[in-house]
């Protein structure tokens, strides 16, 4: 019988790797999302599916053996907070250019630097933007409840192996820590067949496997970057995701995802009760970015409001998106400060009905 | 003797005293001549052939001179950031046990900027193989000073000799992580004499047969030659290796079946 239980995020994404039937976790610790490890450590997932659990010498040796397993075809994922991500990105642009699935979890935290172990949203550019070197995406998923951080598991990897393509789950150390309900699905069995371009030992019957993210002809190496970006065009077109809260009478919109969104949504109900016509737009996907709705909602719409907490980094892509065709501005808090619901609503009345704040 | 045999007796199988082993592409190296990666290269295919173990056999190529080593031994291989092989194949090993693993590496690649992922896949006693090419220079960035490069030797980054005051010491990463409890064989090689490369092809088929044993992990130094970055002649490059890098890098057993070897 399903049943709902209570547990921290990080939590939740580990349990959820383990029913999701993924072959190996390698990580490293980092605050705040240690518990991912220790979860597993503790649950024996090598007595529970088989699965191979490992704490690396370093974030960069971690990302590497998933490199690794990723390339034997194996489900495979990594978690760590943004200073550990920024470790973790040579190894990410590595496995996008040897186009491996693979599964990372950025709880993220509060920098530049070592910053604060405090809750942020200022890892969007590095996530989304790819954050490595060369040209390259992420699939970019950004729950907003404890479910989702279970829930995106099993969507990360499948978007991963349908695309050859590394997904992240973009988290903050708010959802990593806090306890939720949340219901799991059923334990799926471990992969028993693996793709064909898997380094799985070369039988006799096929041409060798070879990973590799190397081409020294410039024109092939091209050819393979064309290929890249038509995949990239293609997640733009099959994989956007995102809900509407409120916005079918809409004049003002707020765009927020995770933790902010949160928030957000009981701003939205502020604003209404003052008689403001608001609405919530929240991107599930932040690479590919729900480019099209924002463009068609922008000319019925007074103002839009981004809120993450950072400096703003995605408001750039909601100002793409809607390319001048409607008031855009960010409101934020940085080091580990939240924003209330109040200062959001505030801050849009501010900005776009009294013109006190010109954002 | 040889003038007396007509063609067709020449290539009668019974006359055939050496042929390349399947596991060896047909692709023409891109290894400079006189240069010991080729030989190295060669050993290993021999022995995966000789043990049976191609559809067995997943293998790490790094950044350096033979980053393209899977373009020559006909396995499943894949090709690692700059240092990170050994983390690549605790990860490949773990997730398939019952495959032979190993890694291919040059001196600045796992004695440099591969050191923590050498050194704690050594410790932890992954059932792997390293081999790992010590020619004392960057040779594919055009001859920079090397972690291993010998205290006065010249290299582009250090055209007036190693200074050891400056630049620091010379690293012995093989004898280092020989005193770790999780390597069980640790040998040093070379492949520049006929007799050095008997010697070195049975450490490789020992690395190989290790893993089986699931005992640790097994580390074979080969010491070479990079005559282009060395600027000399295969020739003079063997001799100054002989009279240079082995008083440095003597070669031998090291650790034999996880117990250390006294010195001599």
């Amino acid at each position: 019988m399903k049943e709902y239980v209570l547990m921290k995020g990080n939590e939740a994404i580990a349990e959820a790797a383990i029913l999701a039937g993924a072959d190996a976790y390698f990580g490293y610790p980092i605050t705040p999302q240690s518990e991912v490890l220790e979860y597993l450590m503790a649950e024996k997932p090598h007595e529970r599916t088989g699965m191979v659990v490992l704490q690396a010498e370093s974030e960069v040796a971690a990302i590497n053996m998933v490199y690794g397993g990723a390339g034997c075809g194996r489900k495979v994922f990594t978690s760590s907070s943004s200073p550990g991500i920024s470790l973790k990105q040579e190894g990410l642009s590595y496995i996008a250019g040897a186009e491996l699935p693979c599964l990372v979890v950025n709880v993220v935290r509060a920098g530049p630097g070592l910053g604060t172990i405090q809750t942020a949203q200022s890892d969007y550019f590095q996530s989304v933007k790819g954050g490595g070197h060369g040209d390259y995406r992420l699939i970019v998923l950004a729950p907003a409840s404890v479910q989702e951080m279970a829930d995106f598991v099993g969507l990360g990897f499948d978007l991963a192996f349908k695309y050859r393509n590394p997904a992240m789950i973009l988290t903050d150390g708010a959802l990593g820590q806090m306890m939720e309900k949340v219901m799991f699905s059923e334990q799926q069995p471990r992969m028993t067949e693996f793709p064909e371009w898997a380094t799985t030992g070369k039988s006799p019957g096929r041409e060798r496997n070879i990973i590799t993210s190397l081409d020294l002809d410039s024109a092939q190496q091209e050819k393979f970057n064309l290929k890249l970006q038509a995949k990239y065009r293609k997640m733009e077109e099959e994989e956007v995701r995102y809900e509407l809260i409120d916005c079918q009478d809409a004049e003002y919109l707020l765009v927020a995802y995770g933790t902010s969104a949160r928030i957000c949504q009981k701003s939205v109900q502020l604003a209404r009760e003052k008689g403001i016509k608001v609405g919530l737009l929240r991107p599930i996907t932040l690479f590919p970015f729900p480019k099209k709705p924002l463009k068609d909602m922008a000319p019925n719409l007074k103002g839009i409001l981004s809120v993450e907490m950072s400096a703003g980094q995605m408001v750039e892509d909601v100002l793409l998106a809607v390319n001048g065709r409607v008031r855009v501005e960010h409101f934020g808090r940085m080091g580990g400060m939240i924003p209330s619901p109040d200062e959001i609503t505030g801050a849009l009345e501010n900005i776009f009905i009294k013109g006190t704040d010109h954002g | 003797m040889a003038e007396n045999l007509k063609t067709q007796d020449i290539i009668k199988a019974e006359n055939l005293v050496y042929s390349k082993t399947p596991v060896l592409t047909d692709n023409v190296m891109h290894y400079c001549p006189g240069c010991g990666h080729g030989t190295a290269h060669r050993l290993i295919a021999e022995v995966i052939e000789e043990m049976d173990i191609q559809a067995d056999t997943i293998g790490i190529a790094p950044v350096g001179c033979s980053v393209l080593m899977y373009n020559y031994l006909d396995i499943d291989m894949q090709q690692a950031a700059h240092g990170r092989a050994p983390a690549i194949a605790t990860a490949v090993k773990r997730l398939m046990p019952a495959k032979y693993v190993f890694t291919y590496q040059g001196d600045g690649d796992l004695a440099a900027i591969g050191t923590a992922e050498t050194i704690h896949a050594c410790n932890r006693g992954e059932n792997i193989a390293i081999f790992f090419v010590n020619n004392g220079i960057y040779g594919m960035t055009g001859g920079q000073m090397a972690p291993t490069t010998l205290p006065n030797m010249k290299s582009s980054t250090s055209p007036y000799g190693r200074d050891v005051e400056l630049m620091g010491n010379p690293l012995k990463i093989t004898e280092l992580v020989a005193q770790l409890p999780g390597t069980w064989y640790v040998t040093r090689q070379a492949v520049h004499t006929p007799s050095a490369v008997r010697k070195a092809k049975k450490a490789v088929r020992r690395a190989f047969e290790n893993q089986k044993l699931k005992k640790g992990l097994s580390l074979i130094e080969i010491v070479s030659n990079c005559n282009s970055g060395w600027k000399m002649s295969p020739v003079q490059a063997n001799a100054w290796m002989e009279e240079n890098m082995l008083p440095f890098y003597p070669l031998g057993d090291i650790k034999l079946e996880g117990n250390l070897l006294a010195k001599e």
